[in-house]
């Protein structure tokens, strides 16, 4: 029987020559992660396992990174038991500060994760490395626990739902405008439970960073995992990384979808999800005088090299607007050295911007960079739920690097084709 | 329970944010996330929920992020389930694996009002609303997490299977 992309994978990691849709399985799994808000309830469910050791060394990636560097002594004391689980167990992948980053920009970048892989991490955006063409998904703490012990976790193989893309995004559009387009248009349960099968030709116009931008979101809006195929860009990024072998999976050509939703990619424009939900978009241009407190540019949605080029080239040579704080996050210590050699870094302080070491911060309103009430921030971050980013009062606006960066300029919510007068870095 | 358990109400998409925010999330500690459960939409129900009470909403229950906080402190303020239209998927398995009953039924959250009294068996997942007088089914389990269920939890469930050396998979 034909199985999607997302089935061929959990079919190989169980052993099993097809699986159907809403079977249940038992898989193989090539990566478990753990940060330090996940990680410490997963160490103490693991011990509680008589005889607990880990299925391998190698295998396991802790990455201190929501609450670090370490915000206050609770915080501390997380990452400190995270620490010395990984010293006590020899856990290969463990992330101190100095070599840390946002989990889901570090991993790939790290060559942790490859084409045809299955890994769970213990945080929600884990889908991300859907982009590297891999099964990636989020679960619980506890489920970590039994994977870091077992090696093997269970899973219900999901349906899928397929965009067909086609054409190329134009002007200031991004893999962020997409992403957040789709959800809107699907609703942050439109995918509940289901894979999200991105293909078609509009797929090579992507680039890898707009890919992990597009898979990370798929949890907004309820999906179990988003994927992409691999091409040539995918191989020349694994290739980049990594010189570990690995195994490239397709979907069979008919398989099975519940339902196709063709976009064409010239026609998406840069989309703004207003509070509270990711799916209440609406277009930039559209969003009416929304005056803003603060604007945050980075996180595992958007910190990445190519994020922080879109920020800087908006905001070089321009102010950030008399009364707003802006923060920029580069997502990883390589990513922040790398801005800091192409002059990026330099470009946003002569803005007016701040820039912090890499962290999750104030994505989830844990620290550097916190709402007061009623506050308003366009961030491009992935979540805008009640009390996300501080205050329960507060609002979160969901954007793009080139929409957060042209509303740093103008004060206010705005299409980065207001301010400026460039046509755009597509043309 | 002869009078039932009352009814927290609440809608669609309730995030783990609102469950519990991430403010709090330097502990785990269960009764201390008991302490601010639901406070971002709902201030006084940490102070007022009763063990036994049940939480009915919308579709979506649970979505965004993965933290196993959020059931951990639904469970430890004593909620003895929670009835939803429908559940995010990484909160479905984190209360599985936890011990936190669950039961998806759309006609029972679609039609419970706050402070309704409600009596739920688990065993059969029939879901019987006093104060309206109906009764509706929850879908059952499949069998594999009703095993997991009663083993008590997946911790239980791995070490019982790790003890009986089935490990499967490697």
């Amino acid at each position: 029987m034909a199985m999607t992309m997302t089935q061929k994978i959990l079919a190989a990691h169980s052993g099993e020559s097809e699986v159907v849709a809403g079977q249940l399985i038992e898989a193989r799994l090539d990566l478990v992660l753990g940060n330090d808000v996940t990680a410490p309830v997963a160490i103490r469910e693991f011990e509680r396992i008589p005889g607990a050791a880990v299925f391998d060394r190698g295998k396991i990636a802790l990455v201190p990174d929501h609450f670090a560097p370490n915000k206050d002594i609770e915080s501390a004391e997380q990452c400190k038991a995270m620490r010395e689980f990984a010293r006590k167990h020899g856990i290969e992948n463990y992330f101190e500060i100095g070599c840390m980053g946002i989990e889901h920009a570090l991993l790939p970048e790290r060559g942790l994760v490859l084409p045809g892989e299955l890994v769970i991490g213990a945080d929600s955006h884990t889908c991300t490395y859907g982009a590297a063409g891999a099964f990636s998904t989020g679960v619980g703490s506890t489920d970590m626990a039994a994977g870091m012990a077992t090696g093997v976790a269970w899973f219900k193989v999901p349906s899928a739902i397929r965009f067909a893309l086609h054409g190329g995004l134009g002007g200031w559009a991004s893999g962020k405008d997409l992403i957040l387009s789709i959800i809107g248009a699907i609703g942050v349960d439109g995918a509940l439970y289901r894979s999200m099968e991105f293909v078609g030709p509009g797929v090579a116009s992507l680039t890898m960073e707009e890919r992990f931008t597009v898979a990370n979101m798929a949890i907004e809006a309820g999906a179990k995992n988003g994927i992409f195929p691999v091409d040539e860009k995918t191989r020349a990024w694994a290739a980049s990384v990594s010189n570990r072998p690995y195994v490239e999976y397709a979907a069979d050509p008919d398989a099975e979808y519940e339902r196709t939703i063709t976009i064409d990619l010239s026609t998406i424009r840069p989309t703004v999800a207003f509070p509270h939900l990711p799916s209440n978009t609406r277009p930039a241009s559209g969003s009416g005088v929304v005056a803003i407190d603060q604007v945050v540019i980075g996180s595992c949605t958007n910190g990445r090299i190519e994020d922080l080029r879109v920020a800087a080239e908006i905001l070089k040579g321009r102010r950030v607007a008399d009364g707003v704080r802006c923060i920029v996050f580069p997502a990883t210590q390589k990513i922040y050295l790398q801005a800091i050699r192409e002059g990026l870094i330099e470009a946003f302080i002569e803005a007016g911007a701040i820039v912090s070491t890499p962290t999750c911060g104030p994505c989830l309103g844990g620290h550097m960079g916190i709402l007061a009430e009623g506050e308003r921030a366009i961030a491009t971050t992935n979540r805008n739920f009640v009390g996300r980013m501080g205050h329960p009062k507060s609002e979160v606006y969901l954007a793009s690097p080139a929409t957060a960066a042209a509303s740093a300029i103008a004060g206010k919510i705005v299409d980065p084709e207001e301010v400026l007068e460039a046509p755009g870095r597509r043309g | 329970m002869e009078n039932g358990s009352r009814v927290w109400k609440y809608g669609d998409d309730v995030d783990t944010d609102v469950i519990v925010p991430a403010r709090y999330l330097t502990t785990s500690v269960p009764e201390e996330l008991a302490a601010h459960c639901m406070e971002d939409i709902d201030s006084g129900f940490a102070k007022a929920v009763s063990p036994g009470d049940v939480i009915v909403a919308g579709g979506n229950f649970g979505c965004g992020s993965s933290r196993e906080h959020a059931p951990i402190a639904i469970k430890a303020s004593g909620v003895s389930c929670v009835v939803a239209a429908s559940f995010a998927r990484i909160f479905f398995r984190n209360a599985i694996n936890i011990g936190l009953p669950i039961l998806e039924c759309p006609e029972a959250a679609a039609e419970a009002e706050n402070g309704d009294r409600m009596s739920v068996d688990l065993a059969s997942g029939m879901i019987r609303n006093l104060t309206r007088g109906t009764s509706h089914a929850a879908a059952p389990f499949p069998p594999f997490m009703r095993g997991i269920m009663d083993a008590g939890g997946l911790i239980a469930y791995v070490s019982a299977k790790s003890s009986a050396g089935s490990r499967k998979g490697s």
